[in-house]
């Protein structure tokens, strides 16, 4: 096999620090000389550039594909089109719906028609300006409520594949019911509230390297969060065994879920074959906005009786979510919203209807938050809207009505493990507020709107608001969840190496620095080596849903484990008495601490490898029939949960609508930071992105088309517009967890954004039911 | 798509009479954006990098003289407190990598109403120096702008320089953006006073096809600052005034929806900024005094 | 269009070495490094100077790779990621990065460092603060406040800013 000219990603770069310690980042050093190989950074001397020809139609039959023009273009090698595609046409998550290349219609605008490789990126462009393709256009389908009518025109005429209840448009209909939402209370509210289309917006665009190989199949080195959900879905579509579609992670510039569905994998790897040259791919910022899912706008209608001491009687709730023009993993991420729609309270009345349409927009799947955040936007802005109209202090209602350990799901699965709700809320409420903003003086750094000098104090209004929220961790609704790890100890050069190989990806989370720290911890090395991560393993599953340092962390724990009793047992062998002990600093320590034997001088020769797989504990699939009480959508659907709260400081020109936060203070039980750097990190990096979705971030969709594709006009949160943040880390352990761990990378980015707006709501007074907040929406104009 | 060079004045207008089709560029913090997103493909690039006048400022009768490449990052560190208003708006542009590299020339030839450095070459009655083989002209800034993204500038024809007079009274600018920083402008406001003249001008940025001037506003203040006698007595400004100023600035401008921001909110937040900026330049024209 | 595009050999001085090179005119300095130097540290993140992530350094001062032609930066000299460190030995802000976690994904931080290194010399060499509505205010404080401030053209996305603020810290004088 070819490997490319550059260093490879991860390799032998080793850190010290056990669990529990702070522990740099074994890629640090590589990252900070610029000498880490991201997937654009890929390089054979042989190699050509594959370019896409997109749609410009969100919604038209295609009548002809004419790609004469191109294919005679001076240094074009092919243009293909779906015709070209020898296996399944289409490819997907869960539901393989989306056409590799557009079959007979194009459903979003964007979506990939037909694929050129040539020798020069501009030529390769130029050449797929010149395929001529004959759309019949359409009226694109875009209201996602209109979409559900029954009247409405079907974005698929006929779904490939539809084991959802839905029907129509309707992707899937997730109801839950429980209780008596029959009740009346003493006081109701009801809001409608609406999420704007968030992007991940990772700054390394899309790209990889495809390089066929001699047996006929292809290695594919690429930047993604599951290698072997990407290797299943080329295979199929190229029509190739699995095992001669070979994958390796190449650097990941970033991915936040929007590298959980295939973007140029499967046309990279049908050039690479055709022309029988390398193939490498790389999207420009402006075709990254295509070239992936995006977060699911959402609308959502609630309603909330509760009685006069705040406690809730019932909760009704409407979200629909538009999924745009492709599946991805829209039926899990509307089961979440579903699921997490009422937010972490104690409610047992209670009538959840999500709804995730097709429609003729961009594709929507996984973000970080992956439904709840959408939700908790909704919640929370009615638990404020409760307070006000009860009159009781917001967080004081929240924690009146917490949930804690033993509380039930709208599902009616029992809360498990610690669910510190009140205490969150509570500390974070206790956290010192920051000092008022000086009168006699003014600081423009420190205004809204900063040096661009709209205000010097004028119409600046001081505004504190709370939320607080939830996810699960980890696959959910019967998903078997599981990865796989490869621990191998060794004495290399005299010293005891261990060396550990997943698949997992690592994103910038800091899963290495983890499955190290895990390794140095059970088995008592200093040495340890991250195999680069490939598919020649087993699955490790999606680095997603906040659950890789579970399940792989489990994975790495129990291959260390077993390479642990393979050591004692040849210890054994040779007569020594091994019986409860471990393995620490390069010996067997016998469990009176009395170190037994060198696990170097042991092992000599010899090498010890173990392969596990780590499985969580099953969940099951929320029930579709009404079940004996009249109950639906029930089931322990989920593993674990994960709760954050926030408070924000925000200071408002009310006059203009501009922000400009002063302070974020959030805590989060994280049950066990294994390494408390990343925990720290991930906490401050989720806000990050809640603030962003609050305050400015949203692809602008009309018409089917986006309006906004650049990050002039898609704007992501500066250094000046991340405020300092005190970051509380409980760790309250959860018992079935490895370690007690308790996923980290999704709850801050939840609970932040309604936090936000509920500080612009105290500042201004406005409703403020819209995110991202626009200044118009402040200002009233 | 050809490369050409110039090192002097005179190289580079002989290379612009020659291909009146290459597009000048000197900092690329705009042009390169285009070409890199493909929506223009010049079949020639004037470099004018090696042109070392461009990037000299110089005080000369009452002006200062800024070559048209001096980058901003210059203006705000060695000419801030001559054209303090000119420096405010340059401190508001892109980025700290872009201002090292953006320049007065470049924002004058794209003639884009959201060049963040225009309403104050406006207000402070700047005129640009343009040149070509047949010869030079200046033209008042308020006349160089013909449209959106259209000047005066004929295909043959360079910016050299902008000659601005030294600020003379108090001047202002301010810029909505929807972030903290690196951000295009939503809408602008650039104000200045000239106690000598006793006038006021002010000046719209990007809630119009261009920069857009307000006689109306600018006609009512002064009337009122004349009634009320207040240029000599520098007494405290009403409320009610600038609040009457805002709204007639605000009226001046023909703002449109786009992704940036609404109609509405433009016409709103260039009365506000108005109104503000009028505030802090009667504040400071009082401080002067003592 | 008309004609073909025409190409220029160029010579270009990246930290400290003369290099020659033939390329397409069109070609940004930031493909110019990536792909025909062989200096893929410079990111490209946004292809408009919107994001920081190709930040290099010409005659010490602090660009975006991407809004530049190569071949209108032959009398320059460039510095690169690649040419902060000295002879193996980390740039002291490289090695701040690494101890105080100013990253995640890593994609920003060639382009945070160097911008970071020139940011300083800017401080170094007077250059304002905009702390005040006085421009020409002189006195420069170097607190996180005005480290962010100076930091606004290079975009994190996974949110390490904090941390960012913290690694400079350690470095500025």
């Amino acid at each position: 096999m070819s490997v490319p000219t550059t260093q490879r990603p991860t390799g032998t770069e080793t850190a010290t620090g056990r669990l529990g310690d702070i522990t740099l980042l074994p890629d640090g050093i590589p990252k900070v000389t610029g000498d880490f190989a991201y997937s654009s950074d890929l390089w054979m001397d042989d190699m050509l550039w594959g370019v896409t020809l997109r749609s410009p139609h969100p919604r038209a039959r295609v009548r002809s594909i004419d790609i004469g023009a191109a294919l005679a273009t001076a240094g074009v090698t092919a243009v293909l089109t779906h015709e070209d595609v020898p296996g399944s046409k289409y490819y997907g998550l869960e539901i393989a719906d989306q056409p590799v290349l557009a079959v007979d219609e194009v459903r979003y605008t964007g979506e990939p028609v037909a694929i050129v490789a040539a020798d020069h990126p501009e030529t390769a462009r130029r050449a797929a300006a010149k395929i001529v393709v004959d759309y019949e256009v359409l009226d694109p389908i875009t209201d996602s409520r209109a979409a559900m009518s029954p009247d409405s025109p079907l974005v698929h005429a006929t779904p490939t594949q539809d084991h959802y209840p839905g029907g129509g448009n309707i992707l899937r209909h997730v109801r839950i019911r429980r209780g008596d939402p029959t009740l009346t209370a003493d006081v109701v509210v009801t809001g409608e509230y609406d999420v704007g289309m968030q992007d991940q917006a990772f700054l390394g665009p899309e790209s990889g390297l495809a390089v066929p190989a001699e047996d006929g199949g292809v290695d594919l080195f690429i930047a993604t969060q599951w290698l072997h959900v990407d290797q299943r879905q080329v295979a199929e579509s190229l029509g190739l065994p699995e095992d001669k579609v070979r994958l390796s992670l190449a650097g990941v510039g970033g991915a936040f879920g929007a590298r959980e569905d295939v973007s140029m994998q499967i046309h990279a790897c049908l050039l690479a074959l055709r022309t029988n040259k390398p193939i490498k791919m790389v999207y420009s910022r402006e075709e990254s906005f295509y070239g992936h899912v995006h977060r699911h706008p959402a609308t959502m209608r609630y309603e909330h009786g509760a009685n006069r001491d705040g406690t809730l009687v019932y909760v009704k709730c409407e979200v629909v979510l538009d999924g745009g023009a492709y599946a991805s993993s829209s039926p899990a991420v509307v089961s979440n919203a579903a699921s997490f729609a009422v937010g972490p309270y104690n409610c047992d009345n209670v009538l959840i209807d999500g709804y995730i349409l097709y429609t003729n927009n961009p594709p929507c799947g996984a973000m970080r938050g992956f439904g709840a955040v959408q939700v908790c936007f909704g919640h929370e802005s009615q638990m404020d809207k409760l307070a006000a109209a009860l009159g009781i202090d917001p967080v004081e209602l929240r924690i009146h009505n917490a949930m804690a350990e033993g509380s039930l799901m709208p599902t009616g699965q029992v809360v498990e493990g610690a669910a510190p709700v009140a205490e969150l809320l509570r500390r974070v409420k206790d956290a010192p507020l920051p000092a008022a903003a000086p009168t006699d003086s003014y600081d423009l750094r420190a205004l809204p709107g900063g040096v661009s000098n709209t205000t010097h104090g004028e119409g600046v209004r001081r505004g504190v608001g709370y939320a607080v929220g939830f996810k699960n961790v980890g696959y959910s609704e019967g998903f078997d969840d599981f990865s796989t790890a490869r621990v191998r100890l060794e004495v290399v050069g005299g010293e005891l190496v261990a060396t550990v190989h997943t698949a997992a990806a690592e994103v910038g989370q800091g899963l290495i620095t983890v499955m190290a720290q895990i390794a140095r911890t059970e088995l008592g090395v200093e040495q340890v080596i991250n195999q680069p991560a490939d598919t020649s393993i087993g699955t490790a599953g999606s680095t997603s849903a906040s659950r890789q340092t579970y399940c792989t962390g489990g994975a790495v724990q129990a291959a260390c484990e077993a390479v642990r009793d393979g050591i004692l047992a040849m210890a054994s062998a040779r007569g020594l008495s091994v019986e409860g002990a471990a393995l620490r600093d390069g010996k067997i320590v016998a469990a009176d601490g009395a170190a037994v034997a060198s696990v170097a001088d042991l092992l000599g020769e010899e090498i010890v490898e173990e392969t596990r797989e780590f499985h969580h504990r099953p969940t099951e699939p929320l029930t579709r029939d009404l079940g004996a009480p009249g109950d639906i959508g029930q089931g322990a659907a989920h593993l674990q949960f994960a709760f954050a709260a926030h408070r924000v400081v925000a200071d408002v020109d009310v006059e203009l609508g501009l922000v400009r936060l002063v302070e974020v203070t959030t805590a989060q039980d994280v049950g066990k930071a294994l390494n408390p750097l990343s925990v720290v990190g991930q906490i401050q990096g989720g806000t990050t992105q809640g603030i962003g979705l609050a305050l400015m971030e949203e692809i602008q969709v009309k018409d089917g088309k986006i309006r906004n594709p650049s990050f002039t006009d898609y704007l992501i949160p500066t250094i000046l517009d991340t405020p300092p943040m005190q970051v509380q880390v409980l760790e309250l352990g959860d018992p079935h967890a490895p370690y007690g761990l308790r996923g980290v990378g999704e709850p801050p980015t939840i609970s932040s954004t309604p936090a936000v707006v509920s500080a612009l709501r105290a500042a201004t007074g406005r409703p403020l039911t819209r995110v991202p907040v626009r200044p118009e929406h402040i200002t009233g104009t | 798509m050809d490369f050409l060079y110039a090192r002097s004045w005179d190289e580079a207008l002989a290379a612009k009479a020659e291909r009146p089709d290459a597009v000048p560029i000197s900092g690329g913090t705009d042009l390169m954006v285009d070409l890199n997103f493909d929506r223009r493909r010049p079949d020639a690039l004037l470099d004018l990098n090696g042109v070392e006048e461009f990037t000299r400022w110089e005080r000369v009768n009452g002006h200062v003289r800024i070559g048209a490449a001096v980058p901003f990052t210059r203006i705000i560190n060695e000419i801030g407190s001559l054209v303090p208003g000119l420096a405010i708006a340059s401190r508001t542009v892109g980025s700290p990598q872009i201002r090292n590299r953006g320049t007065l020339g470049g924002n004058l030839a794209t003639a884009s109403p959201a060049g963040d450095a225009l309403p104050p070459l406006m207000v402070a009655d700047a005129t640009v120096e343009v040149g070509s083989v047949r010869g030079e002209r200046t033209v008042p800034v308020r006349e160089f702008f013909t449209g959106p993204k259209r000047s005066v500038l004929e295909p043959d024809e360079l910016i050299r320089a902008v000659l601005v007079p030294v600020a003379d009274g108090p001047q202002q600018f301010a810029k909505v953006g929807t972030r903290n920083a690196m951000v295009i402008s939503v809408c602008s406001f650039a104000l200045a006073l000239h106690p000598a003249r006793r006038t006021v001008a002010g000046c719209i940025g990007s809630a119009g096809p261009t920069v857009l001037p307000t006689p109306d506003a600018e006609q009512y203040l002064e009337a009122e600052l004349a009634d009320r006698r207040l240029w000599d007595s520098r007494a405290e400004l009403d409320e009610a005034v600038a609040t009457r100023f805002g709204e007639l600035a605000g009226a001046h401008a023909r703002p449109i929806d786009d992704v940036r921001g609404t109609a509405d909110y433009r016409r709103h937040a260039v009365a506000v900024l108005a109104r503000r900026t009028l505030q802090w330049t009667w504040t400071e024209y009082r401080r002067a005094q003592r | 269009m008309t004609g073909r595009p025409t190409s220029s050999h160029i010579t270009l001085r990246v930290n400290g070495a003369a290099r020659q090179l033939d390329v397409d005119n069109r070609t940004t300095l930031l493909d110019a490094l990536r792909e025909h130097l062989g200096l893929a540290g410079a990111k490209k993140g946004c292809d408009h100077g919107q994001c920081g992530a190709c930040t290099v350094l010409l005659d010490g001062r602090r660009a975006n790779a991407c809004l530049l032609f190569a071949v209108a930066v032959q009398h320059v000299a460039i510095t690169t990621i690649e040419g902060l460190a000295d002879n193996g030995t980390l740039h002291p802000m490289q090695h701040a990065f690494v101890e105080f976690d100013g990253f995640q994904c890593g994609y920003c931080t060639p382009g945070q460092i160097c911008s970071s290194v020139a940011m300083l010399d800017e401080v170094a060499a007077g250059w304002p603060s905009a702390v005040t509505g006085d421009v020409a205010a002189t006195e420069i404080v170097l607190d996180a406040a005005e480290i962010r401030e100076r930091m606004s053209g290079n975009i994190c996305r996974c949110g390490a800013y904090l941390n960012i603020v913290a690694a400079i810290q350690e470095v500025a004088p």
